[in-house]
């Protein structure tokens, strides 16, 4: 508890805190001390962490202390991060929210963990999240799910529930998400907070615990767009060790940020939204109607556009992301990290001790979510039904990506600079609701898979609460490795939209 | 379109999966399968005709580096996560990961 700071350090933005880290109005250890006495009395509440670095961040607060004047140009100063639990941070807990990941300490940090300490960042720990970055609602962890500050009863989304809590509760300022099919924004929307999916391939995802190697993106969910740019800069950028990482320059996210919306075109998919089938929220849809009305009466011109394989993209992608998923969680086996299970004499069909370590070991570490996608890739890559799912998938997945190629181009198509869309059919759900029937869960990702199928850049942004005071999510989905143009059009909505409430449930004070 | 996914179905994909499911498991997993890939059935009937190979990111680009000798993991390190890890300098008296028979 700190006597000096009138709100908690994890209800600020990070800019202001850097600000004042900066100016020496305030200490690190000050700031970190706030968010980690936050954390603890939090923790009960909303489940939004797997584990929690006092010590460590308590002296990394207070090497900024002293270091102050040397590091004073690190544009994340003394700013508490936290860090989903699907990024690496060397000899620290990662789990992936798995029993089979149990006690695994990894040993070598994940490129954005460097680079956020590198930008004067104190990772405060790690955010729960669904098991493997694989769910809708934080609930498919071996942590239990996390809690959704708006409405504890309700999910705070996922996969990246726990980081998306963590900044609706203002327990830390800015948690680092990662995005396969709307895993930060999804949250982001329920929890009433900024989720960013950077372009594939603009932030490295060495140290990243692979999910779907084509989808997998790292991003931040944040109180506002500015720090949300702030944290792209410090994130974004070529790293040798991925190979998917593009050398594209990375900068001027904050400087991109002018307020103004005045003739940036958002495209408008109305033949999408207004599909019978779609099953949009009413009070979604008029929240995102209005949303789009003030931005353009700020000057953006709002156009029809076309997505005629967008209702394709969940059935695609809940083919090519556990396609991708069975290949790359083929790799916990019990031989290299993690929990084993007891090896026994051999299967009744002759399979060996190893093998019959290997099938039990992913049965009692794995919870049912991540071997229904296992088992879904896998049949979608077997013989015999490869074509027929795996393949025409992935071009379906072409098709939907040439849709938005178009929209975006001013001579093949309307020449938008964004696709704007609910991030979300519906509010939070009720944790529970949709745990036996996963096929319902899967279709609340209609909107949020696309950007990751066709590698765009998108972002949601509050976009006001329903009637029950739920917070709703507007999403924007931009050009390829012009997530300026992105972050411009969500801030100058941000500007537009005024003044944000809290969450009710969340104690103001320290 | 095939047939509805059945438990037999579910126990051989388990099998390549290298999942020891329990029968509980083939219980609920079977009906749950089979609805997602009833539901994706739709992608049929699209015209995917000129969408060629499809698409992901970066196919269209071959990345290189420099093929030079680089430090790599810190072999004790890396054993100290294994369940059975067997710290050690020469290969015949440790380095390397433990693992039960091979042979059935």
């Amino acid at each position: 508890m700190t006597t000096d700071a009138p709100r908690p350090a994890g209800m600020e933005t990070a800019a202001s805190i850097r600000d004042d880290v900066r100016a020496g109005r305030r200490s690190a250890v000050d700031v970190c001390r706030s968010c980690l006495d936050r954390i603890a009395e939090g923790q009960d509440r909303w489940n939004a962490f797997t584990a929690v670095f006092r010590d460590e961040a308590l002296a990394e607060a207070a090497e900024i202390d002293r270091r102050r004047d040397e590091w004073r140009g690190r544009p994340l100063l003394g700013v508490p991060i936290a860090l989903k639990d699907v990024i690496c941070t060397r000899g620290r807990p990662t789990t992936a929210a798995s029993r089979i990941l149990a006690g695994f300490r990894p040993p070598y940090d994940a490129t954005v963990t460097v680079r956020l300490r590198e930008a004067g960042a104190v990772l405060v720990g790690k955010t729960n999240c669904d098991e493997f970055a694989m769910g809708s609602s934080t609930e498919h962890s071996a942590y239990g799910p996390s809690r959704n500050p708006w409405d504890p009863r309700r999910t705070p989304g996922g996969s990246s529930g726990g980081a998306a809590a963590a900044v609706a509760a203002g327990l830390a300022p800015v948690a680092i998400g990662s995005d396969t099919g709307g895993s930060i924004r999804q949250p982001a929307a329920f929890c009433g907070v900024v989720g960013l999916k950077p372009t594939y391939g603009r932030v490295s995802r060495y140290g990243l615990l692979a999910f779907a190697s084509s989808l997998d993106q790292i991003g931040p969910l944040t109180r506002t767009v500015g720090d949300a740019a702030l944290v792209l800069e410090a994130l974004a950028g070529h790293d040798p060790r991925d190979a998917t990482s593009a050398p594209a320059p990375a900068a001027g996210y904050t400087a991109a940020l002018t307020g103004e919306a005045a003739g940036l075109r958002v495209g408008v998919p109305r033949a999408l939204l207004e599909r019978a089938d779609a099953g949009i929220d009413a009070e979604v849809l008029a929240a995102c109607r209005n949303a789009l009305d003030a931005l353009q009466a700020a000057g953006a011109v709002l156009v029809d556009v076309d997505l005629p394989h967008a209702e394709y993209a969940v059935p695609v992608y809940y083919l090519v992301a556990p396609a991708e998923a069975s290949s790359n969680l083929a790799r916990y086996d019990g031989v290299r990290y993690g929990a084993r299970a007891a090896a026994d004499d051999g299967g009744e069909d002759g399979s060996s001790p190893l093998a019959r370590m290997y099938d039990r070991t992913r049965d009692a570490g794995f919870g049912a979510e991540v071997k229904r996608r296992i088992m879904l890739g896998t049949y979608a890559l077997s013989a015999g039904y490869h074509d027929a799912y795996y393949g025409r998938a992935q071009r379906v997945r072409g098709l939907i990506r040439r849709d938005y190629v178009r929209a975006f181009d001013a001579e093949a198509g309307p020449g938008v600079d964004v696709v704007a869309m609910p991030t979300t059919p519906a509010p939070a759900f009720r944790l529970g609701e949709h745990l036996q029937d996963p096929l319902a869960m899967y279709l609340g990702d209609v909107f949020t898979v696309s950007a990751n199928l066709t590698g765009l850049p998108a972002v949601s942004v509050p976009a006001g609460l329903t009637a029950a005071g739920l917070p709703v999510g507007l999403q924007f989905v931009g050009r390829a490795f012009d997530e300026a143009t992105l972050l411009r059009l969500a801030h100058a909505w941000e500007r537009a939209a005024g003044v944000r409430c809290p969450p009710p449930n969340v104690p103001a004070g320290g | 379109m095939p047939d509805r996914l059945t438990r037999a179905d579910v126990e051989r994909i388990a099998a390549l999966a290298h999942l020891d499911l329990t029968p509980e498991e083939v219980d609920l997993f079977t009906p749950q399968l089979a609805d997602v890939l009833e539901y994706a059935q739709r992608l049929q009937a699209v015209d995917a005709g000129g969408a060629g190979g499809g698409w992901r990111p970066g196919a269209s680009d071959c990345p290189r580096r420099p093929d030079s000798v680089r430090p790599s993991l810190d072999r004790e390190a890396t054993l100290a996560n294994a369940p059975d890890g067997v710290a050690g300098g020469a290969p015949e008296s440790g380095g390397f990961f433990r693992v039960p028979r091979v042979l059935g």
